[in-house]
């Protein structure tokens, strides 16, 4: 331990409870990515683990008293944004293509 | 081409050593004899490229090797006793060691000019330019793209042979020989649509390897006994330690032997020969009779001094020369289509050449060469006449007559003309040189080889016989004839039907009653035979007084005993009187013969021989003259009988001898060529045949199969064990990378909780 580091002491009510919040957010992302089948929703469902991991950021960041970890999640935020429109784009033409949202129509793209 | 005599000039005046000071000023022009038909096959190819579709190439062919004749022309009358080396440019010079005899090896570019050069020269290009002539006609129907490839080929052709008979070291004479073999492949193969022409040209290509592979065995060793392959130093290597019993010295003269009877159509490898009768006619007479075949008997009159210190070689030659004479004669015989018979008497002639080179009498197989090349020229180019009128026809038993038909007169006499020379007629040039050979067979020192002089009269009894056979059954007797097939052919007959107006003329209405008798041909209404023109005619009538001239030097030394003979002294002045022959030269004594005056030596040579040597107890001279012509007139009496005045005789002896068992095998195989084509199918052709397919099946098994194909599979059998793993739903992918990372955070923890404790 660096005793420069500004640390709270472990077990900090707050920072426990955002770190709660960002692993029920990210297993409820995996959950939602693995058993639904509607490219929508599994956009939806990364997005949801995007959001866990960067609250598990910013609960670090409020640990070790640091502002790193909510600059990073706003830079993340940004790219995020950006990403999200490229992905709903892709979405849109996969759709005109199969008039369906559904993952398993694009199972001829696999190797066999 | 203005320029090329300026720039050879120069090249020579600048490239070479000066050539001795009495040496005549003429001899610096000796490379025109190359250079030009080399620049004229150029320009052919230029003509190719340009797509000339006129008769410009056979104009520059005929223009090149004309001024090569004239070149030799001046030669003959400025070259002296000795020999003179003339250098183009420095070629390999490579020296080692010291740099002495054996450390060193020197091939230039040189010209080895003496008599036998010019003499084999002046037949060569004179023969090449009137044949080239009457090739310009006789190809017309190819104006364009073949007649530029045929000429440029014949262009080629001299050049080459140019190379290899004035080369001054073996290594020129290889590429010529090689060149030479290059040119007859590209000719025999000149209708490369047909397929027999493909396989002949092929036949005629692989069979001159192993020949060749002789000749550069024996170049090898040349080097490696005597230290040099230049002439000049080479005979003077020979001078200083004659007979070597080192067997490569022994080596040399079976190998090149080797390579003479490749070339010159000889037992064991004359196959090639007939075949090459698929080429055009003009180039059977040029190059499959006249002068390329010769190259073999060449190689062996300039190689002399080597085959002196070896007697048993000499023997062997001889004795090939002879039994090559009687099967070839024999084949000759049975066979239907007039060119492949002129094809065989080529062999059978050239037969007789080597059994002179065998018996030491390089003088009488020069001679024959020299009067063989006229007559036998004219024999296929009157063939070559006959075939371009008939639309292709060459089957003697299809012809008949031609003498009486318009347009073939002069055509026919010449043949006839021809026939007697190729018969060996008392007092025609092919009997003098004939002569030669077989009193040199009678009188030669080695006694095994006499009994080659009576195989020799017995084929020129045969000779007289089937020579007669073509002549009496095409020329005489009633008129008669079925055209060939080839009015759409490979050769040349568009114009067989563009004669119909100007023949209808000149009365072949008159055949044509006989014709339709004949007749199961459709388009005999239609058929007139065509005569030739001027360019077939003058060539043929040149070649005709060539043929006669010929016999000129004997009839000279017959009327004026002291007058030398002509070719006896262009052959003596060169390195093939070199040695000591073992033949009849032998009594005036090996190295000084060439400083001889000729007549003289052949006078005292002779006037020795024959008292030693009593043939039915008349001298060699007087006995084999008159056994000669009794057997040439026995033949064509016999020939006369059954080909011309009672021709039924001829089919009923046939059939009687095929009646009966005993005599069944001689007419089966004669008309069968003896079976050796099949022999060498099954001996040589098959069980390579054999071994290639064994090769080829481990080939595609083994090697491709097995192991190149099994290497191939590798990646993809390894690629089907993870496939599984990627079956196209996303959730797939994604549990296999949660898992992941499960996994190692599981591991992560489980360190973190040890270290804890």
């Amino acid at each position: 331990m660096n005793p420069i580091d500004p640390q709270l002491p472990p077990g900090d009510p707050l920072v426990m409870l955002g770190l709660l919040a960002s692993a029920i957010l990210f297993a409820v992302g995996i959950v939602g990515f693995l058993s639904r089948r509607n490219m929508i929703t599994m956009f939806l469902c990364t997005e949801l683990m995007f959001q866990g991991a960067g609250l598990a950021m910013i609960s670090y960041g409020r640990q070790h008293m640091d502002l790193s970890g909510q600059v990073f999640v706003i830079f993340i935020l940004t790219v995020a944004a950006a990403e999200a429109a490229l992905a709903l784009g892709l979405v849109v033409l996969l759709y005109r293509r199969k008039e369906t949202l559904s993952a398993e129509a694009w199972k001829e793209l696999a190797e066999s | 081409m203005i320029a090329a005599p300026a720039m050879l000039s120069s090249v020579l005046a600048l490239a070479q050593g000066p050539l001795d000071a009495q040496a005549a000023p003429e001899l610096r022009w000796a490379g025109l004899a190359l250079l030009l038909p080399l620049v004229s096959g150029l320009l052919c190819l230029l003509c190719g490229w340009a797509k000339v579709r006129s008769k410009l190439p056979a104009a520059l062919t005929i223009a090149a090797l004309g001024g090569a004749f004239a070149t030799i022309l001046r030669l003959q009358g400025v070259v002296g006793e000795t020999p003179v080396v003339i250098n183009l440019f420095d070629w390999i010079s490579w020296t080692w060691g010291d740099g002495s005899r054996f450390h060193g090896f020197t091939a230039n570019v040189d010209l080895y000019v003496d008599r036998l050069t010019v003499f084999w020269m002046l037949f060569v290009t004179g023969l090449g330019t009137l044949i080239a002539l009457y090739a310009s006609e006789y190809m017309e129907s190819d104006v364009g793209k073949g007649y530029t490839r045929f000429f440029g080929a014949v262009s080629i052709f001299l050049f080459a042979m140019g190379c290899l008979v004035m080369g001054g070291n073996l290594v020129m004479l290889y590429l010529g020989w090689e060149g030479v073999g290059l040119a007859s492949y590209l000719l025999i193969g000149y209708y490369f649509t047909k397929p027999e022409a493909v396989a002949a040209a092929k036949k005629a290509f692989i069979v001159n390897r192993i020949g060749d592979l002789g000749l550069a065995l024996a170049l090898f060793l040349t080097w490696q006994c005597y230290g040099t392959v230049e002439y000049a130093a080479l005979w003077k290597a020979i001078e200083a330690a004659p007979a070597s019993s080192e067997w490569t010295a022994q080596a040399i003269p079976w190998l090149l032997m080797l390579g003479a009877f490749g070339k010159s159509a000889q037992l064991p490898l004359y196959v090639w020969l007939p075949d090459a009768m698929e080429g055009p006619t003009p180039v059977s007479a040029l190059i499959h009779a006249a002068t390329m075949v010769t190259a073999g008997v060449y190689l062996i009159a300039r190689m002399f001094p080597l085959f002196v210190v070896n007697p048993d070689a000499l023997a062997a030659v001889a004795w090939v020369g002879g039994l090559t004479a009687l099967l070839a004669a024999t084949i000759g015989m049975a066979q239907y289509d007039m060119k492949r018979i002129w094809a065989y008497s080529t062999i059978s002639q050239l037969g007789y050449m080597f059994l002179g080179l065998g018996v030491g009498t390089t003088f009488g197989a020069s001679y024959h060469v020299f009067t063989h090349a006229f007559f036998k020229a004219l024999l296929f180019l009157t063939a070559g006449a006959v075939m371009h009128g008939f639309a292709g026809q060459l089957d003697i038993r299809k012809l008949s007559g031609l003498l009486k038909v318009p347009g073939f007169r002069l055509v026919s006499l010449l043949a006839v003309l021809g026939c007697f020379w190729l018969a060996a007629f008392p007092f025609t040039a092919a009997f003098f040189s004939k002569d030669e050979i077989l009193v040199s067979a009678f009188t030669a020192k080695d006694e095994r080889v006499h009994v080659l002089g009576w195989i020799g009269l017995v084929v020129a009894a045969l000779t007289a016989y089937y020579t007669f056979r073509v002549g009496f059954r095409v020329f005489f007797g009633p008129v008669k004839y079925e055209p060939g097939d080839e009015h759409h052919g490979y050769d040349d007959h568009d114009h067989a039907h563009g004669g119909h107006d100007a023949h209808a003329s000149h009365g072949g209405h008159a055949q044509h009653g006989q014709h339709a008798q004949h007749g199961h041909h459709g388009h005999h209404g239609e058929f007139h035979p065509h005569g030739p023109r001027w360019a077939i005619r003058v060539p043929l009538m040149l070649i005709a007084v060539g043929a006669i001239l010929a016999g000129w030097p004997s009839y000279r030394t017959m009327l004026d005993h002291d007058a030398p003979n002509w070719v006896k002294t262009q052959v003596a002045q060169s390195s093939a009187y070199q040695g000591a022959p073992a033949g009849d030269h032998a009594t005036h004594g090996g190295q000084d013969a060439a400083s001889h005056d000729a007549a003289h030596a052949d006078h005292a040579d002779h006037a020795h021989a024959d008292h030693e040597h009593l043939v039915l107890g008349m001298d060699a001279h007087t006995a084999v003259g008159r056994l000669g012509s009794l057997a040439c007139i026995a033949g064509i009496l016999v020939s006369l009988y059954l080909h011309l005045i009672n021709r039924g005789a001829a089919d009923a002896l046939r059939r009687a001898l095929m009646g009966s068992i005993a005599t069944r095998w001689i007419v089966v195989g004669a008309e069968r060529k003896w079976m050796v084509d099949e022999f060498y199918d099954w001996v040589i052709r098959l069980p390579l045949r054999l071994v290639a397919n064994i090769l080829s099946a481990i080939d595609e098994l083994l090697l491709d199969a097995g192991i190149v194909n099994g290497l191939g599979a590798l990646p993809a059998a390894v690629g089907r064990i993870f496939r599984p793993l990627y079956g196209g739903v996303v959730q797939g992918y994604a549990v296999t990378m949660a898992g992941g990372v499960a996994l190692v955070a599981a591991w992560v923890i489980w360190i973190w909780l040890r270290g804890a404790n």
